[in-house]
């Protein structure tokens, strides 16, 4: 079967090696025969070889670096090189995570400035590193809520409730926090339902209400005007409150969750703040809370050991709070996220963070009012970072938002991520960032008219789209059913 | 504005094409009294300015570019070739998203499946996903799985306490939400002691290999007495030992994963790492995270697409097993990389390298008076040895030499107190090791 580019384990050939490696200059041990392998089924690919087999394949990416990439929540704004060099400094990526306190000074104070600059953009009392990904620092999140119940004697609170409208990782993470899910529904301004957030916090199960997951601005990039109303009545129950902070794009020093009264949030650092993708991660999803939940944090966090000695330095060392739920991973976090996040504060500075949520914001209000003549905008007001446009005509039955987004790609675009949320028909959901230049913006606009114009006129064009991407559409029933997950010879296999 | 690149004039034709005066009137709906609150954070810098205070930042750590290091315990200075670096660095890849677009995303896809089927050959399992957060979580991970194929009837799982402490303690966060007893790990049993605990009610017993001792147990029995139950065997295998001994496979093992951090990974102050997870394929529907499988396109072209997505958290949502979205996909390609380049060939001579220089270290210090290494078992490029003195003590006194020294076992294990767990890898030259010898045997 042919494909774009041959798999590792179809070229090279045997004895061939990509790398060249030193003889031992100690004295060789005896091996343990018994113990080892007999075979080591690896590719045998020369080091050029290799180079041009990666870099075929990186060819084939749509990335940030290639184009326009409107992926709506998740904010895929430039990663700044720089960061990248400083990541790759000597002091960092050779830094040994078990190091002693004392000699990772200088990454221990950055991380302590780190916590307390997100701490400072969130409004929260307290932040932990630690969680490696959003998902994970929900996951830390709700968490500290079940063990503050539990240390209250309140352990019969296990209700979480989660909008309809809610990214798929918030129920997900209720679930393994081994706590139960209330959704809710959106009214039709895409706010949360108050009637039915009211009956579930002030009925019967009052007392079982844990605690409740948002995302602000929502994930159809609206504010929520009645998230104070939202806020009471959870608290009221007794419940606490977790905000999702994947659109902090739309809230850097605009507003602070926790002076809305939020007591706990998670940052996307791999989104807000610059540090890559990665083409699926790594993330990075650090956590901030108020005072209530301070001594729940994952650990371990970073502190001040010592005060100022006569050079005018802290002493920085790691502390576990008091009630931790413990640790999430292994080590302190992905400090490469860390670093790459803290250049990014830097750079902004204390009057420059908030044109970031400005123009953001700028960007997205301007392709909504330029698309919303062409595309059905299901909620017509101001929009934050992103907002959600309806991917069908009525004229035209049989095009989908999926048709759309797969033509884009043929007018060099990433599409918008389609059929989220939820709640929105044929939902496209539009993120340019606020790094993103006008000229492709209108460029942008074009090409959405122009595809509005072919689903009229020719809707073939969109329905087999793409045309010019590496590869057509995919077969994803056969890859189901077929199930070939591994190119790699088999190994003789034992006990099974 | 640093990465912004509006200019006044494209600004104000912006504003008025949505038909507003200012940027901040789209901020109308956030309630006046806490809109757009002042921070507290320190001036604005140029990308000069930048540049030189991360340099300043990053000196001032005790790094193996300055120091000869022999610590490992679960995160290792290996040798990192050229070519991984500048794969890692092209835009094309680290700035791409999730391929949740297969048909622009061919480059991750292939590349992930090409890391899953390397990963199959070194663990000798049939399948693996495309990574979890690092080898603690993908161990909490292997929890919830075994939990799932065993259908929740069974509410015991086994922990050698020769795994890594921090991944136990991450296994205990991750499921203190579940009814489940998590033993083994509070003695010092060897993996006959484990053994003995096994029963009906048992749904995993893993241990490590090599074990956080660097050393290799006796498990030739293992996975029978583990099946005869009914539970898994799940091993936390460290990849580059994986290059010379037996696969955990060929072991038995029903789940192996573990740190992939040492196949091109650098250490980066523990992050960011690479959890590998591999499985026999009869379980591969009930694993979390992302995977690659191949299929073909409208034209019959061989392509790659995630696959079984049914099970994943934005679709399933709050019946799926696990929340995890972002994985560690970059580091997944440095494996690649790392594991194409070095091949069949340079994979075993690396691990030759390791194991001929931790030996060389062992015996040299075992030689020295009031120093004596644990060699009751194989080990592999870690070795645990009893000082004459507090670890901390003998730490501090290398560190004034160059030298990074060892593990200080005394902090996770009471009866384990001045003793080092000593990690050599093919880094280390033989003028380091000596160094490292002398400056001990000027410590007894």
């Amino acid at each position: 079967m042919d494909g774009l580019q041959p798999l590792i384990y179809d070229i090279g050939a045997p004895g061939r090696i990509g790398v060249n490696l030193p003889e031992p200059d100690v004295p060789e041990a005896e091996l343990p025969t018994e113990l080892l392998r007999d075979d080591l089924p690896l590719p045998e690919v020369g080091e050029l070889q290799v180079v041009r087999h990666f870099v075929k394949l990186s060819q084939l990416n749509f990335s940030i670096d290639k184009g326009f990439y409107p992926l709506g929540s998740c904010t895929m704004k430039y990663n700044p090189k720089v960061n990248e060099d400083a990541a790759r400094l000597p002091g960092f990526a050779q830094l040994h995570p078990l190091i002693e306190e004392a000699g990772a000074q200088g990454a221990l104070h950055l991380m302590y400035q780190l916590q307390r600059w997100l701490g400072e953009i969130s409004g929260f009392e307290a932040v932990s590193l630690t969680p490696a990904a959003g998902a994970q620092g929900e996951f830390a999140g709700i968490l500290m809520i079940r063990n503050y119940h539990l240390d209250r004697g309140e352990g019969q609170r296990d209700i979480i409730l989660v909008p309809n409208s809610a990214h798929g990782t918030n129920p997900a993470t209720v679930t393994m926090a081994g706590m139960r899910v209330r959704e809710l529904p959106s009214n039709d301004q895409g706010n949360v339902d108050l009637d039915s957030l009211r009956a579930a916090c002030q009925g019967e199960l009052r007392d079982q209400i844990a605690g409740m997951m948002i995302t602000v601005p929502s994930t159809l990039g609206l504010f929520e005007s009645t998230i104070h109303d939202v806020i009471d009545i959870v608290h009221e129950a007794g419940g606490l409150m977790y905000m999702d902070g994947a659109n902090m794009n739309a809230l850097m020093a605009v507003v602070k969750p926790g002076e809305l009264d939020f007591d706990v949030m998670h940052y996307n650092l791999h989104k807000t703040f610059s540090t890559p993708h990665g083409g699926g991660g790594p993330g990075s999803g650090a956590v901030g809370v108020n005072d209530k939940l301070k001594d729940y944090l994952p650990g371990p966090v970073v502190d001040i050991i010592e005060g100022e000695d006569d050079s005018g330095a802290p002493l920085y060392g790691y502390v576990m709070p008091e009630k931790s739920i413990g640790r999430i991973k292994a080590f302190q976090g992905n400090f490469g996220m860390h670093l790459r996040a803290f250049a990014y504060i830097r750079v902004y500075g204390d009057t420059g963070i908030r044109d970031v949520t400005r123009y953001a914001v700028l960007n997205a209000n301007y392709l909504r009012a330029k698309l919303m003549k062409t595309y059905k905008l299901p909620y017509p007001r101001y929009c934050g970072h992103e907002f959600v446009l309806e991917g069908h005509f009525d004229d035209v039955e049989e095009v989908h938002a999926l048709d759309i987004s797969k033509r884009l790609m043929d007018y060099g675009f990433h599409p918008p991520t389609n059929y989220f949320p939820l709640i929105v028909p044929e939902a496209l959901l539009i993120e340019p960032t606020e790094t993103e230049v006008k000229e492709d913006l209108d460029a942008f606009v074009e090409a959405m008219e122009s595809i509005a114009e072919e689903a009229r006129t020719q809707p073939e064009l969109l329905l087999n789209a793409p045309h010019t991407a590496p590869v057509r559409r995919l077969d994803e029933v056969r890859a189901v059913k077929e199930l070939i997950l591994c190119c790699a010879p088999a190994l003789p296999a034992a006990g099974d | 504005m640093s990465y912004i690149p509006h200019t006044p004039f494209e600004t104000e034709q912006m504003l008025a094409e949505i038909g507003v005066g200012s940027i901040d009137d789209l901020f109308d709906a956030v309630p006046a009294a806490y809109r757009f609150p002042r921070l507290e954070l320190p001036p604005p810098m140029s990308e000069m300015e930048v540049a030189s205070a991360m340099l300043a930042i990053s000196e001032a750590n005790d790094h193996a570019g300055d120091y000869a290091i022999f610590r490992g315990a679960g995160a290792y200075h290996h040798f990192i070739p050229s070519v991984v670096n500048h794969i890692l660095l092209r835009g094309e890849f680290y700035t791409a998203y999730t391929p949740y677009q297969p048909e622009v995303s061919q480059g991750t896809l292939q590349a992930t499946y090409e890391y899953q089927s390397m990963m199959c050959a070194l663990t000798g399992m049939d399948a693996a996903n495309a990574s979890h957060y690092d080898g603690a979580t993908s161990l909490a991970e292997a929890v919830t799985v075994a939990l799932e194929i065993t259908r929740h009837k069974r509410r015991k799982i086994i922990l050698s306490h020769a795994i890594h402490p921090q991944y136990r303690e991450v296994v205990r966060t991750y499921h203190q939400g579940r009814d489940i007893r998590i033993i083994g790990d509070r003695g010092r049993g060897d993996v006959i002691d484990l053994v003995e605990m096994l029963d009906e009610n048992t749904a995993m017993l893993a241990i490590q290999y090599p074990n956080f001792f660097g050393q290799i147990d006796n498990i030739a029995a293992l996975a029978d007495a583990v099946h005869e139950v009914g539970a898994l065997l799940v091993i936390v295998a460290n990849p580059m030992a994986l290059s010379l001994f037996r696969s955990p496979g060929e072991l038995g093992a029903d789940i192996v994963v573990g740190e992939g951090q040492p196949m091109g990974v650098p250490l980066s102050y523990g992050g960011p790492y690479l959890g590998y997870f591999a499985i026999r394929q009869k379980y591969v529907r009930k694993i979390a995270g992302r995977i690659i499988g191949e299929t073909l396109d409208a034209d019959g072209k061989r392509a790659f697409v995630m696959t079984l997505r049914p099970r994943e958290q934005d679709i399933k949502r709050e019946r799926a097993t696990s929340n995890i979205c972002t994985n560690q996909g970059l580091m997944a390609l440095s494996a690649s990389v790392y594991m194409a380049l070095m091949g069949k060939n340079g994979l075993r001579r690396v691990g030759e390298l390791n194991y001929h220089k931790a030996h060389y270290a062992a015996d040299r210090i075992n030689q020295l008076g009031g120093y004596a290494v644990d060699a009751s078992k194989t080990f592999f490029n870690e070795f645990v040895v009893s000082c004459p003195r507090p670890v901390a003590e003998i730490n501090q006194a290398l560190l004034l030499q160059g030298i990074i020294g060892g593990y200080d076992l005394g902090q996770n294990y009471f009866h384990l107190e001045d003793h080092m767990l000593v990690c050599v890898t093919e880094t280390n030259s033989k003028d380091e090791i000596d160094r490292l010898v002398e400056v001990l045997g000027g410590l007894s």
